[in-house]
């Protein structure tokens, strides 16, 4: 088995807001986060997949399909928008690095031929990512 | 008004943190067992008498479950409090044979990862997985208390399952 990762990026705005807080409570625990006019980041997706070596191609998965998926299923959904206010899943969900991260994984599970998705890693900044394994690991 | 999510969060998913942090310090490798030589042996040029320096960064892994209420694994702003009173204030712009926890063991970044496994285990609010040092862009250290999950067993991608 061999592992294969593929990045890419998008920049996106959001705020961390619980609408069952109260204003102060929000302010609290998510500080300057909370600002309601929301603020963005440069992400950066890695996304690795697991899989045998095809003996024919030599690889794992065709990486121009899977840059398409990320594409499709992803960056065209997530780039230059506002998570919180025009991607459907952080309507219900604060879009934190380890939301979107668990949101990718969502989005791409199962949709990856020939190989298994592994991780996904979300970075919000050079000095902060999140992993996710999915639900069972 | 937005559509539902279709994918709601699974109830106790687990995720993993990483923030990583920056400080700058001196040391030299040395060992009072060894003879000058065997010193320069063993260390080479990180043997010499004034010391040298480092820009370390140090990356810490928490993982947990994401709290529904705050989409979090642990509180950043509590983790980064924790790290400028523990690492930052502790190491940053100091002379690392010069600190106690030094005092008998040589101050190589092996010894100084498993002292940071050490102060990061005492921040509480997430299991510290892992902790990776990197004291030049070409060298780095890591310590893992628990690895990462292993890839999951081949299935059939849903592209797969149509098509057949």
């Amino acid at each position: 088995m061999v592992l294969l990762t593929r990045k890419a990026e998008f920049s996106s705005a959001h705020y961390y807001w619980n609408d069952a807080w109260s204003p102060e409570e929000n302010a609290r625990v998510f500080g300057k986060c909370a600002n309601r006019n929301g603020h963005g980041h440069n992400y950066t997706l890695e996304v690795t997949v697991a899989g045998e070596v095809d003996p024919t191609t030599g690889f794992v998965v065709d990486l121009k399909e899977l840059k398409d998926i990320l594409e499709r299923e992803v960056v065209s959904v997530y780039d230059h928008r506002h998570l919180n206010l025009e991607v459907p899943e952080f309507a219900t969900r604060i879009p934190t690095t380890e939301n979107i991260a668990i949101a990718i994984w969502q989005r791409l599970d199962g949709k990856i031929p020939h190989a298994q998705l592994h991780r996904i890693r979300v970075y919000e900044l050079p000095d902060l990512f999140a992993d996710y394994y999915g639900e069972h690991a | 008004m937005m559509a539902t999510s279709p994918n709601p969060a699974p109830t106790s998913s687990r995720a993993y943190l990483s923030r990583r942090y920056h400080f700058s310090a001196s040391h030299r490798l040395h060992t009072d067992a060894f003879t000058v030589e065997q010193n320069r042996a063993a260390y080479g040029k990180c043997n010499n008498p004034h010391g040298h320096g480092h820009n370390y960064t140090v990356e810490v892994t928490f993982a947990g479950p994401v709290d529904s209420a705050t989409g979090m694994v642990c509180d950043l702003a509590a983790l980064d409090s924790f790290a400028q009173t523990n690492l930052l204030a502790v190491f940053d712009h100091m002379n690392l044979n010069t600190l106690a926890l030094f005092r008998d063991r040589v101050p190589t970044t092996e010894n100084l990862t498993i002292e940071l496994v050490r102060i990061f285990q005492s921040f509480s609010a997430a299991e510290l997985t892992r902790v990776r040092v990197e004291e030049t862009g070409n060298n780095s250290f890591e310590y893992t208390l628990r690895p990462a999950p292993s890839p999951r067993a081949q299935q059939p991608s849903e592209s797969e399952v149509r098509k057949g």
